[in-house]
Formats: structure tokens, C-alpha cells, sequence
């Protein structure tokens, strides 16, 4: 086994459409060593659900969804998977992606070999939605064993959640070349806390005056958030679609641009 | 008479700070204030149709306090971290303030003094901008800025001896999630801590986050214990005083070798 791995790696013209996954290996292999880091990042949503679900929750009481009344914690679980689901992929294809890109010169050894700014993007980005994907499982698991799972619909909760990060992802790495140093990454954060917060995440967007709720309701983390909240509380209707194609649409831009971007950035 | 050591370490920090303050306006200033916003408005009206009052206040009020002193808190994190190490792995500037007069235990506490300087600003607006809302039903809410402050040295100044001890900057992620996030959202910020499993209770009492948020709700909502307000504020200063002795012996054994 170890013999044909090896046999591909003198021979990558056999293997070219397999390259991004060199990246994926690579940072599969960089996190061994830092398992620790990698098992915190499913904590923040479960804390977050732990105070503001059920702290919160119990001065909140019920909220109104699709016509009946939820409890705060089944409202506000999916709601936070979502967000989870956005800030890990920014995390990694803002922050991480720049530190390699700037200060470690991983891509430069990378580019040394045959794989190419193309499979860079790719594998950052793959790499990205690989780590939401357990993220979303790890959470979904959580919300079951609180019980806050209502319907069956729930198994596309993973899925949607990898959408939502492809999305993000495109957008994040996009973004990320054209930072210049640590001080334009206040710009991630403009751009992150509000979506995290103003999305539907904690609370209705009926608790806007109705034009703010009109901009909310185009703003992308919004999507994610009333499909993933739709599909575990089992409200699921066809005009859903239109969400997840806003998705779609906007990862294979961001992904793109970023493609083009880190082709003139990276070539000499 | 000259400028003491401490306050040339004060300077350089200053001077840095004005040329990238512009990078930090939004995470230390108008963050917080947009937490304050979902938090107290948005979910507040949800709590206040509910609950009514939570501890005799509105949902607005009740989350302010612990908004603000929670956010001098993660500024202080932050500054204490990758900063630090940065100054002495990457970009080397405190071995160059130690071939200065400075010395070690100058720069550990002048380092600790400018992260106080800079949360008692940040404090200052996001009071301004709460008590504008209806935040800071009394006058004595302008205590709670001091309050903040205290409670950014009492963090900073037992991170920033740890940091400085460090070769990587691998632990501070985990830090932030297993040390400054729980602390942020189970210390009395965002509901009292009689709603906490009784045995996580006494963990939240000690906590110097919990004591400062206390301390900073007496202020802004004019309601003093003396007794027990005089404990918040020796917790807040024995982590200071403990923080900087640690970080006299740290900072010097790391400058001087």
C-alpha cells in the first residue's frame, strides 16, 4: 500500500485530478500534532448553546416559528450550527489561509511541487468544508441528545451546513488575497459579528423595523440559518430552494475570483 | 526627573497604537456595542414580553454591565497573547527595550498598564453608547469604567507572564475557547448564575470575570453591598498582584537569558 502511495507521488501526472487532496493530506497530517486546537473548535457553538440556548432560553420562553410556538432552545440550536458552520470556514480560508500564504510560505513549498494555484484553492477549500462537516455532525449529535431535534428532515442538516461553509469558503479565500496584513483583518470581523448576530440567529428578523428586515433577509448567513432552522424544526417548503441556490451561487463565485486572485498572487 | 521606565514602555506601545488603530476600531469598539444590540434589544424585547425583569432590571440594563466588562476582558485576552510572544519570538521589539535601562519587570508591568490604558478607553465609549440606549440607569455608572479597567489587568497581567514564557502560539486558541469563552458566556453576563447547575456555581463565584461583572452592575445600576463589593475587588486584585510578581520572574527570565 505504502509502495503504490509512493509510486504516485514520482508519477503525479497519473494523479492529476487527485491533487487538491495532497492539500487536504497535508493539513489533515499539520493537525495531528495539534488535536487539542482541533477539538476545541466544536466547542464554541455547544457553549453558546448552553448559555444563550438554555440560560437565555428560560427567560425567553417560547418564540414564534412558521405559524406555532418553539421553545428558545429549538429555535436558536439551528440557528447557531449555521453560524458555526460560516465562522469555521472564514477561520480557515481568512486567518489560517493568510498565515500560511504570508508567514509560514506553505504554498511557495507546495507550488515547488506539481501541485498548482488551482489546487491550492481547491484543497483549502475542500479541506475547509471537510472540518465543518464533522463540526456539523459533532453539533447535531449534541442537539439530539438535548432533544432538540423535531423532524426526520434533520439528516440534510449536515449537508446544508457543508453548503453554507462552500459559500463562506469562496468568499473568505476571495477576501483574503487581497489583505495586506494583520490590521485589514478588523474587515473579517466587520463582516463576521454582524451576520453572527443579526441573521435570525438569537431572534426573529420580526424584530426589526421592516426595512432592516428587508436587507436581513438578502444577507447570506440568513439563508443558511432559516434552512438549517426549517429542516430540524421540519418546516420544509419548496421555496427553500431559492436559499440553497444563493448559496451555491455565491461559494462558485467567491471560489472563482479566489482561483484567478491566488493564480497572480502565488505565480512569480 | 525623568519619564519613569514604565511609562517609556507605556510611550512605545502608544506610539505603535497610533498607527494601527485603525485595524482594532471595529473588533474593540463597535463590536461590542452590536452584542449589546442583538443581545439587549433584539433577544432583551423577546425576555422583557416574557420574564418581565430579570433581577429587578430590564433585559437591556441587566446585559450591559457584563457586555462591557466582558469585552475589556477579551481585549485584555487578546493583548496578553500573541502580542506578547510576538514581542519576543517574532518581532524581538522586548529584547530590544531590555538592552535599553528598562528592565524586565518594568516592561511586564508597563506592558499591563498600556492594556489598562487602552481598556478604559474602549470601556469609556461603549458606556457612553449604553447610557445613551437606556442602559445605565444611575449616575454611578461611570465607576464601572475603573471597574473594566481592573478587571482588563487582572487578566492581562497573569496571561501576558504566561504567554512569555511560551514557544508557539498553539495553546492561545485553546485558551479563548476553553478559558475566555465559558467565562464570557456563564459569568453572570448574560443570565445570573443562580440559573447554573449548582455544582458549576462556586466555579462561576471565583471567577474574577463573574466579580467584575458584579461589581460593574452595582455601578450602573447605583446599587452597592459594601461587603461584598469590597470582595470583587480584592479577587480582581490578588489576580493582578499574583500576575505580576509571576510576571517579573517570567519577563526577566525570559529578556535575560
Amino acid at each position: 500500500m505504502n509502495a503504490r502511495a509512493n509510486l504516485f507521488r514520482v508519477l503525479p501526472p497519473l494523479t492529476q485530478r487527485q491533487r487538491p487532496w495532497r492539500l487536504v493530506e497535508r493539513n489533515v497530517l499539520a493537525y495531528r500534532r495539534t488535536w487539542v486546537v482541533f477539538l476545541s473548535g466544536f466547542l464554541e457553538p455547544v457553549l453558546f448553546l448552553l448559555s444563550i440556548g438554555i440560560g437565555v432560553g428560560k427567560l425567553v420562553g417560547k418564540v414564534p416559528f412558521d405559524g406555532h410556538e418553539v421553545d428558545y432552545k429549538m429555535y436558536v440550536a439551528p440557528g447557531l450550527l449555521a453560524a458555526a458552520a460560516m465562522n469555521g470556514s472564514l477561520l480557515d480560508t481568512t486567518f489560517n489561509f493568510f498565515v500560511k500564504f504570508k508567514y509560514s510560505h506553505t504554498y511557495d513549498a507546495i507550488l515547488a511541487t506539481p501541485l498548482g494555484t488551482g489546487d491550492v484553492a481547491t484543497g483549502e477549500v475542500v479541506w475547509a468544508l471537510m472540518r465543518g462537516a464533522i463540526y456539523s455532525t459533532a453539533f447535531l449529535v449534541t442537539m439530539l441528545l438535548f432533544g432538540l431535534v423535531a423532524s426526520w428532515w434533520a439528516v440534510l442538516v449536515v449537508p446544508v451546513a457543508v453548503l453554507i461553509g462552500f459559500a463562506f469558503a469562496g468568499a473568505g479565500l476571495a477576501a483574503t488575497t487581497f489583505m495586506r496584513s494583520w490590521v485589514d483583518f478588523d474587515y473579517v470581523t466587520l463582516a463576521l459579528i454582524p451576520l453572527f448576530l443579526f441573521s435570525g440567529t438569537f431572534f426573529p428578523v420580526s424584530q426589526y423595523p421592516a426595512g432592516l428586515q428587508a436587507i436581513i433577509r438578502l444577507t447570506p448567513l440568513y439563508q443558511g440559518v432559516v434552512l438549517e432552522r426549517s429542516l430540524v424544526l421540519g418546516a420544509v417548503h419548496p421555496i427553500l430552494l431559492v436559499h440553497v441556490v444563493y448559496l451555491g451561487v455565491m461559494g462558485a463565485i467567491g471560489l472563482r475570483v479566489a482561483e484567478r486572485r491566488i493564480g497572480r498572487l502565488l505565480q512569480p | 526627573m525623568s519619564t519613569p521606565p514604565v511609562i517609556r514602555v507605556v510611550e512605545r506601545e502608544a506610539r505603535v497604537f497610533s498607527r494601527l488603530w485603525r485595524g482594532t476600531v471595529f473588533s474593540t469598539l463597535v463590536a461590542p456595542v452590536l452584542f449589546l444590540a442583538a443581545m439587549g434589544l433584539g433577544l432583551g424585547g423577546l425576555v422583557d414580553a416574557h420574564t418581565g425583569k430579570v433581577d429587578g432590571l430590564t433585559y437591556l440594563q441587566y446585559v450591559a454591565p457584563g457586555l462591557m466588562v466582558a469585552s475589556a476582558m477579551q481585549i485584555a485576552a487578546n493583548e496578553a497573547m500573541w502580542p506578547v510572544l510576538g514581542a519576543v519570538k517574532w518581532v524581538k521589539n522586548f529584547h530590544a527595550t531590555v538592552a535599553t535601562s528598562i528592565t524586565p519587570g518594568e516592561l511586564a508591568v508597563g506592558y499591563v498598564l498600556w492594556i489598562v490604558i487602552r481598556s478604559l478607553a474602549a470601556s469609556a465609549v461603549f458606556l457612553l453608547v449604553a447610557a445613551l440606549l437606556g442602559a445605565v440607569p444611575s449616575a454611578w455608572g461611570v465607576l464601572a469604567i475603573p471597574v473594566a479597567a481592573l478587571c482588563a489587568a487582572a487578566f492581562s497581567a497573569p496571561l501576558s507572564a504566561y504567554s512569555i514564557r511560551l514557544d508557539s502560539d498553539i495553546s492561545f486558541p485553546v485558551i479563548m475557547r476553553v478559558g475566555v469563552l465559558p467565562l464570557f458566556l456563564f459569568s453572570g453576563t448574560f443570565f445570573p448564575i443562580s440559573q447554573l447547575p449548582t455544582w458549576l456555581q462556586p466555579l462561576a463565584v471565583v471567577s474574577p470575570l463573574w466579580n467584575a461583572v458584579e461589581l460593574a452592575r452595582a455601578a450602573t445600576t447605583g446599587t452597592f453591598h459594601l461587603g461584598a463589593d469590597i470582595l470583587h475587588v480584592a479577587v480582581l486584585v490578588v489576580c493582578l498582584t499574583a500576575g505580576l510578581l509571576w510576571g517579573r520572574r517570567t519577563f526577566t527570565r525570559r529578556l535575560t537569558s
